[in-house]
């Protein structure tokens, strides 16, 4: 048998954690269709739905007597139950594209059973969310997280009582520590079981439960007919929820007459319809919690969150401990650890590598094979895996700072910054990782919650120049540049921001109008992560890393050696000037004259530059012959102004395929293309500005 | 009064909340209903958004959504207590304490860059060591 349960919960009340508890690494992550929302299932580990067998099989009723009709239960000897996850949300508006998403999936896919996550230290607003869920009438289980807080803190919570006034069945957990974990799945499988729905509880009052229950009856039927949930449907048509009234195809006399029932509720209470529900809401949980919830004080984490913050967040201190801390960070896994780690995988990358060629050799395999595994496969595979490990110990860092809460203190402090440039302080966190690397940081733009602030953040992000592309402008510097190396290269950086900031300005009044998202957001306690968490992220990036690096760049790669290898009738070529790549660089050169680019190895380097940005070294160096000449030979082609033009295009044009391939998950294929096609023109028109610029004075 | 003219130290209830849509639902989703008790943490170093303690929580806003809620300050500056625990308890005390102290001299100043601040008065609740009082 297989039952599929719903975790629903506000954000930072732990479903992360609960979900990584409960299901282990065996997890399938998917989009939501339609909306770039992230979905997470997994099957719930054995070791939970075991103990529930084991002991049903006996007779034993196992959940303890509150479970309804435990007599009645046809317990199936192999459960699988399956895990949803659904988006961290607070209510069940139908605003945001992620309560959006909850809903539709509450009510087409019609889970078995529901998890709500509770953060137990701030139970009232987490409730407002649970009176929602409960009108889906859904068998519905509260996990009431972090009691080991509410505890230390000497606050108590009455579960029993809290369990009696919501009907619902209330398991006390500590997700990061796996208190309860068991209890509550054993406890949800018997709700989902015995179909064990919600009670209707009348948390309405006076007029509000007037029109409830008066439209609730007009709408019987036609909810049904479209197998929507009644009670929840008639809360939100009296709420003014649009994409219920269409769903339900609500003819004009139902409408007007719900209007009026809405006018009548609105004139009694002197409010109008979403004010009066809300507060409604709000005032029942007051009622429940007074009842239930003895509350001494703050607990200690959030007593030491004031304290924390009185420094992090400090109004003079804030922004250079900031800038502080990121340096560390950059300096520790670019200077430190992360350029070490890179240097042993590479060299442990190259070790396989000569075992495997001289294996080849020994073998006696045909040249052009020989090349396809050596030159092709490993050669592309092991140049970008070999940078693996830097992006896991930046990653490291960044979800140490995400997952203590640091993130939410950073967005805080830089939002009024930001703004000015049409973003949210929720931007930053990606525009910092991509000096790191942009396919981490095109990532990381899914913590922003709305679309337009995400398009916009991924369209500036690869101008924040990334650490593949310091090798080319190493290069350049030493040969062009040699004593004001560190100038351009300062230059170059600064460059890079100057044109997101432009770019961002112009974007802002041209494509991306619109109103900047309202920046509404809870700053959550800074709490310790575990290692446990902390690993499962690392894992989790550097599987997905892994197998990037062995479907997109390794075809990538495969297409670049076999045109660098054959000419156009398919002859494996002497010299790699007559390849098909040097003819498609060739046809590239019009394009890139203006900019002072006229040599065709010189375009090529720019198209290998798509696989990895230090490809643009190692072309050059194969195309003009040894990496010893390469210095002559570069100021034989290139002048000061067209070399500057050439450093320009390579700091802003479209990123590696890495980047373009999460791009495409993050903002779909028009949005990648789009974001490709706007940087390369953009490099270009620089570029050719910078050329024009330096003539006048080389 | 707007919530976004309430300094950072005082204590107010809501009374009514304005704006449309997806906004005016996310606020009033958040807890911001009327008649609940709000307190100004402390504004960002560009003098813009706040952070606010409601309903046992932090949450931070822009002043252009603080425009939105209008308040009813409450006088008394030593106790805040009611439904935001954290104001109950001694930090913020401590807080609201310098508050009541050093609002003679202090002008409308809001945060350190932004908005016309002039000096940091200590009665914005900035201090790194702003003191704290034990209550009663």
């Amino acid at each position: 048998m297989k039952l599929k349960i719903a975790l629903i919960g506000n954000q930072n009340a732990g479903k992360t954690t609960l979900f990584n508890q409960l299901t282990g690494s065996r997890q399938h992550v998917g989009n939501f269709p339609g909306v770039t929302v992230e979905k997470k299932s997994g099957i719930i580990k054995k070791q939970y739905t075991h103990v529930f067998n084991t002991h049903a099989r006996v007779g034993q009723p196992v959940t303890g007597e509150e479970v309804h009709n435990e007599n009645l239960l046809q317990i199936p000897r192999n459960l699988e139950v399956e895990l949803v996850d659904l988006p961290g949300i607070y209510s069940l508006s139908p605003y945001t594209p992620e309560e959006r998403v909850t809903r539709d999936f509450l009510i087409r896919e019609k889970p078995d059973a529901i998890i709500n996550i509770l953060d137990a230290t701030n139970i009232e607003r987490n409730l407002y969310l649970s009176l929602q869920v409960m009108e889906m009438h859904i068998p519905m289980v509260i996990a009431l997280n972090m009691m080991d807080e509410v505890r230390k803190a000497g606050n108590a919570i009455d579960i029993d009582r809290l369990s009696k006034d919501l009907h619902l069945d209330i398991v006390p957990i500590v997700a990061n520590k796996t208190e309860g974990v068991s209890e509550l799945v054993q406890r949800t499988i018997s709700e989902a079981i015995s179909k064990h729905k919600p009670q209707k509880i009348d948390f309405c009052t006076g007029p509000v439960h007037k029109a409830i229950h008066s439209v609730a009856h007009l709408i019987e039927n036609i909810a049904e007919k479209h197998s929507f949930p009644l009670r929840f449907a008639s809360t939100k048509l009296v709420e003014g929820d649009e994409i219920i009234a269409e769903a339900l195809h609500l003819g004009e006399n139902d409408k007007t007459i719900i209007q009026n029932i809405v006018d009548d509720m609105e004139k009694a209470l002197d409010t109008d319809r979403e004010a009066a529900l809300a507060d409604m809401r709000y005032e029942f949980i007051a009622g429940v919690s007074q009842k239930s919830v003895h509350r001494k004080g703050d607990t200690i984490e959030q007593m030491r969150s004031v304290k924390i913050d009185r420094v992090l967040t400090h109004p003079i201190f804030a922004i250079p401990i900031f800038v502080g801390i990121m340096s560390l960070i950059f300096w520790v896994t670019f200077g430190i650890i992360g350029a070490s780690l890179s240097e042993w995988f590479e060299a442990f990358i190259e070790w396989i590598t000569s075992i495997v060629d001289s294996g080849l050799t020994a073998f006696g395999l045909a040249a052009v094979p020989h090349s396809l595994i050596i030159d092709g496969a490993f050669a592309g595979i092991g140049s970008v895996l070999s940078f693996m490990p830097t992006i896991l110990v930046l990653f490291f860092f960044l979800s140490l700072l995400e997952d203590s809460g640091y993130m939410a203190r950073v967005a805080f402090v830089m939002d009024g910054l930001l703004r000015k440039l049409g973003l949210s302080g929720k931007s930053i966190v990606p525009m910092l990782i991509g000096f790191g690397c942009t396919v981490p940081a095109v990532m990381a733009t899914r913590t922003l919650s709305s679309r337009r602030d995400k398009l916009l953040t991924i369209f500036i992000t690869p101008f924040m120049s990334c650490s593949a592309k310091l090798p080319v402008y190493a290069l350049f510097t030493q040969v062009f540049f040699p004593k004001y190396a560190a100038l351009v290269m300062i230059g170059l950086y600064v460059g890079g921001m100057v044109v997101a900031i432009i770019s961002a300005l112009l974007l802002r009044n041209t494509f991306f109008r619109g109103k900047p998202v309202p920046f509404v957001m809870e700053l959550p306690a800074y709490r310790m992560p575990t290692m446990k968490t902390m690993g499962l992220h690392i894992w989790e990036k550097a599987r997905d890393f892994i197998q990037r690096a062995f479907t997109v760049i390794f075809m990538a790669t495969l297409v670049i050696w076999f045109f660098q290898t054959f000419d156009i009738r398919l002859n494996v070529v002497e010299n790699s000037a007559d390849s098909i790549l040097a003819q498609l660089g060739s046809f590239m050169v019009p394009i890139f004259k203006p900019l002072g680019l006229d040599d065709w190895r010189l375009s090529t380097a720019l198209v290998t530059g798509l696989t990895a940005k230090e490809a643009v070294v190692s072309t050059l160096a194969v195309l003009f012959g040894s990496e010893a000449g390469l210095a002559t030979a570069l100021s034989s082609v290139l002048s000061v102004p067209s070399a500057m033009a050439f450093l320009v295009f390579i700091l802003l044009y479209m990123p590696c395929f890495a980047t373009l391939a999460v791009t495409k998950r993050e903002i779909g294929t028009r949005g990648a293309i789009a974001a490709a096609s706007f940087q390369t023109l953009t490099a270009w028109i620089v570029a050719l500005g910078i050329y024009r610029l330096f003539l006048l004075f080389f | 009064m707007r919530l976004s003219r309430l300094e950072p130290g005082k204590q107010a209830v809501i009374k009514s909340v304005a704006g449309e849509g997806a906004l005016r639902r996310h606020l009033l989703d958040m807890g911001l209903t009327p008649n609940t008790e709000v307190f100004v943490r402390k504004v960002a170093p560009m003098g813009d958004p706040i952070e606010l303690c409601l309903r046992g929580y932090e949450l931070t806003l822009r002043l252009s959504e603080a425009e939105l809620i209008s308040v009813e300050p409450k006088e008394s500056f030593v106790f805040c207590s009611g439904s935001c625990s954290s104001c109950s308890s001694s930090h913020a005390h401590g807080y609201a304490a310098d508050s009541g102290r050093g609002r003679g001299g202090q002008g409308r100043g809001r945060g350190f860059f932004g908005r016309g601040g002039k000096g940091r008065g200590r009665g914005r609740g900035f201090s790194l060591f702003a003191k704290r009082g034990t209550e009663e």
